[in-house]
């Protein structure tokens, strides 16, 4: 098994490496730069703010610094000095007063002057992934327990009832819910906060809120809901198919016939089998949900990350892209490399060496 | 001996897609203490459906018992409760299955599975009931049984799993064995030494066995009665002696004459039955092996004949002696 991590672990990197390439080669092929406005700017401003970002430099250049900043450790004789864009880094690690290991600067943003992408990992990211996470405890704790109800009572009220929740879940997106719940309960009723999020820096391990009050509470529980929901249903549907194949296996006919109770019969011989499938796709799930989701965190006013997976493009952010689409990459290779170890758990038959 | 089981006019019907399927349409059996019943037959005649149905291990829907009784030990297990009939499973009525590869939980260890039936009806704990598998895993055969008790299924071999199958089944001492079909998925060798076992373990435990097979010469040394289903009928049943001796049913008769044999010359062709086995959408009116019948009369295709004895102890479902090809009286 260590071993085997250790494979893995190599392999996550290659896979973060293509696809940094990737995403370096295909934001410089798209038309059109970070400064091109609808009034163009003299051509020497242009020249100054190029130069200033460094995009004056051959693109391989531009590349393989990118790579140093973010990748490879740094040692300074200091530490963190405040506000600060150029030299900002993510992780610090304090070895003596005057030595330090600094790793990981994922460089400025071309939209504000005083904020690093770094910031954005410190400030936004946090909010997105206590919201996904929320969101997907919220798919899981309604989908699978409505997946395995509709399959033990198949094509009953109950079953019907289950899946028409699930269809519900699927086809009403987040745009149409979110309104609709903001509207009811934070308007109409005035139960909740309509938007906004309960949480700020500084946050325990850098992601989670310090104060877990109800204040808190309060504002998650709608756009956790209307995240999850949709998750919910896709969750329920693969329970539910996957059970109902499980319950006709052959071991589950053995089971009933040494006189295995019939609530035992589910529990200890079906549900782990049919777990099997769905935890295939809690993987891909978490790292979509955790890293944020722009249509929620638009609707419900949430400071997340979201809206700069898609206003980075537009303004041809480079580093905010490069920092937003890796931190994607890194937290799928992590949730795929969780499911593989689940599966490892789950089925007896998967072994890793 | 005593009767242990006692069968009578046993229905099973399945509501598919095209219509009701009639899968079994009148069955009697009995069995006595430590006698082994030997059914046979081609597939879909309702052999498995029927020990199946006296279990009520028939998923429903879309299988559902229609008529009959199935008597244990002077009770209905048909008309008991499920947490009575529950109690006879795995406990004193066992049963195991064709495919040892797909009878499995693959994810629970052969240790608690075979433990299983010791803790839910003799109510071990997981130490006591681990002696006793380590125990019965060494009597079916099984090498160093105590240090595969953390063994997933898996890890053991087609033949060894139906060794530990057999374990299973036999672990809380029934008085019913059901086998259904146990040496079709295994090789020729594999089925051999099962069979063996399954002999040995009888003799040593006393218990009935009902051995369901297709194949007729498998269940010749096993047996000590056997009983021939066609169409969802017991068609023709007697001591296996005597079955063997003087098939008299033309199906029966087909069936052994179908079976290669040592004493033929190589020259001998083997006989076939034309036609094919009946699609069960209509309950039987006629004899059901009427269509494919060489003996065939105009009264087989109007009425079904009853199971009638044709010699002592030998019961037969023809209105014709295949012997002499004449009426039977």
């Amino acid at each position: 098994m260590g071993r085997y991590l250790i494979r893995r672990i190599l392999y996550m990197l290659v896979v973060i490496l293509v696809v940094s390439f990737i995403t370096f080669s295909l934001m410089h092929a798209v038309p059109g730069g970070p400064f091109d406005k609808e009034k163009k700017l003299p051509a020497e401003i242009i020249a100054n703010l190029e130069k200033r970002y460094h995009l004056d430099q051959p693109l391989w250049k531009q590349y393989l610094s990118y790579l140093n900043d973010v990748f490879v450790p740094q040692f300074a004789s200091e530490g963190p000095k405040g506000l600060v864009v150029d030299d900002d880094f993510l992780i610090n690690i304090k070895i003596t007063n005057s030595f330090w290991i600094r790793w990981m600067n994922f460089g400025p943003t071309f939209t504000s002057r005083s904020r690093s992408v770094n910031d954005i990992f410190r400030q936004n990211l946090p909010i997105s992934v206590q919201l996904g996470l929320m969101a997907l405890m919220i798919a899981i704790v309604i989908g699978v327990p409505l997946g395995i109800i509709s399959a033990l009572k198949q094509n009953t009220v109950w079953d019907y009832l289950g899946m028409s929740v699930a269809i519900f879940g699927v086809s009403v997106p987040v745009i149409v819910l979110g309104p609709l719940m903001i509207w009811i309960f934070g308007v109409t009723l005035k139960w909740l906060p309509p938007t906004g999020w309960g949480s700020k820096p500084p946050y325990f391990l850098g992601v989670f809120p310090t104060n877990l009050s109800w204040d808190y509470w309060r504002t998650a529980i709608m756009p956790s809901v209307a995240l999850g929901l949709g998750s919910s249903a896709i969750l329920a549907r693969l329970t539910r198919a996957s059970l109902l194949q499980v319950i006709r296996e052959d071991y589950i006919r053995t089971a009933r016939a040494k006189g295995v109770k019939e609530r035992m019969v589910i529990t200890r011989h079906a549900l782990k089998n049919s777990l099997i499938p769905v935890v295939t796709i809690l993987g891909p799930m978490m790292a979509g949900l955790v890293t944020g989701t722009f249509v929620t965190e638009l609707t419900f006013g949430i400071p997340g990350m979201g809206k700069y997976f898609v206003t980075s493009i537009t303004n041809r952010d480079y580093p905010v892209i490069m920092g937003t689409i890796l931190l994607y990459a890194v937290f799928l290779v992590i949730a795929n490399l969780l499911v593989d170890i689940m599966y490892a758990y789950l089925d007896p038959r998967i072994r890793y060496d | 001996m005593a009767e242990l089981l006692n069968v009578r006019g046993l229905e099973t019907q399945f509501r598919t897609r095209e219509g009701l399927v009639h899968a079994v349409n009148g069955v009697d059996f009995s069995l006595k203490e430590g006698e082994t019943l030997g059914i046979v037959g081609e597939s879909g005649c309702g052999k498995s459906v029927t020990v199946m149905s006296m279990l009520r291990l028939i998923p429903s829907p879309p299988g559902k018992v229609v008529a009959g009784q199935a008597f244990y030990q002077g009770k209905d297990l048909l008309k008991m409760s499920d947490e009575e009939i529950r109690h006879i499973r795995g406990s004193q009525i066992s049963m195991i299955f064709q495919d040892p590869m797909t009878s499995f939980n693959p994810v629970l260890t052969i240790g608690r599975q075979v433990a299983e039936p010791l803790e839910i009806h003799q109510g071990m704990n997981r130490k006591q009931a681990y002696e006793r598998v380590t125990e019965m895993l060494e009597l079916v055969g099984i090498p160093k049984a105590k240090d595969r008790l953390g063994d997933y299924p898996h890890q053991f071999s087609g033949g060894m799993r139906q060794r530990v199958m057999i374990a299973m089944s036999l672990v809380c001492n029934p008085s019913i064995l059901i086998a259904d079909e146990p040496t079709t998925a295994l090789d020729v060798t594999i089925q051999a030494q099962i069979i063996e076992l399954a002999k040995e373990l009888r003799d040593k435990l006393g218990m009935a066995m009902i051995w369901i097979t297709h194949d007729l010469g498998v269940i010749a040394g096993l047996a000590d009665r056997m009983a021939v289903m066609y169409g969802g009928l017991i068609i023709e049943t007697a001591p296996v002696k005597s079955l063997y001796a003087t098939p008299s049913h033309p199906y029966t008769l087909g069936l052994i004459n179908s079976l290669p044999r040592l004493d033929m010359d190589q020259y001998h062709r083997l006989e076939s039955i034309d036609g094919l086995p009946p699609i069960l959408m209509e309950k039987p009116v006629s004899c059901p092996f009427a269509p494919r019948c060489t003996f065939v009369r105009e009264r087989c295709l109007q009425e079904n004949p009853p199971l009638l004895e044709s010699a002592p102890d030998h019961y037969t479902a023809c209105w014709v002696d295949p012997a002499t090809g004449r009426d039977r009286s």
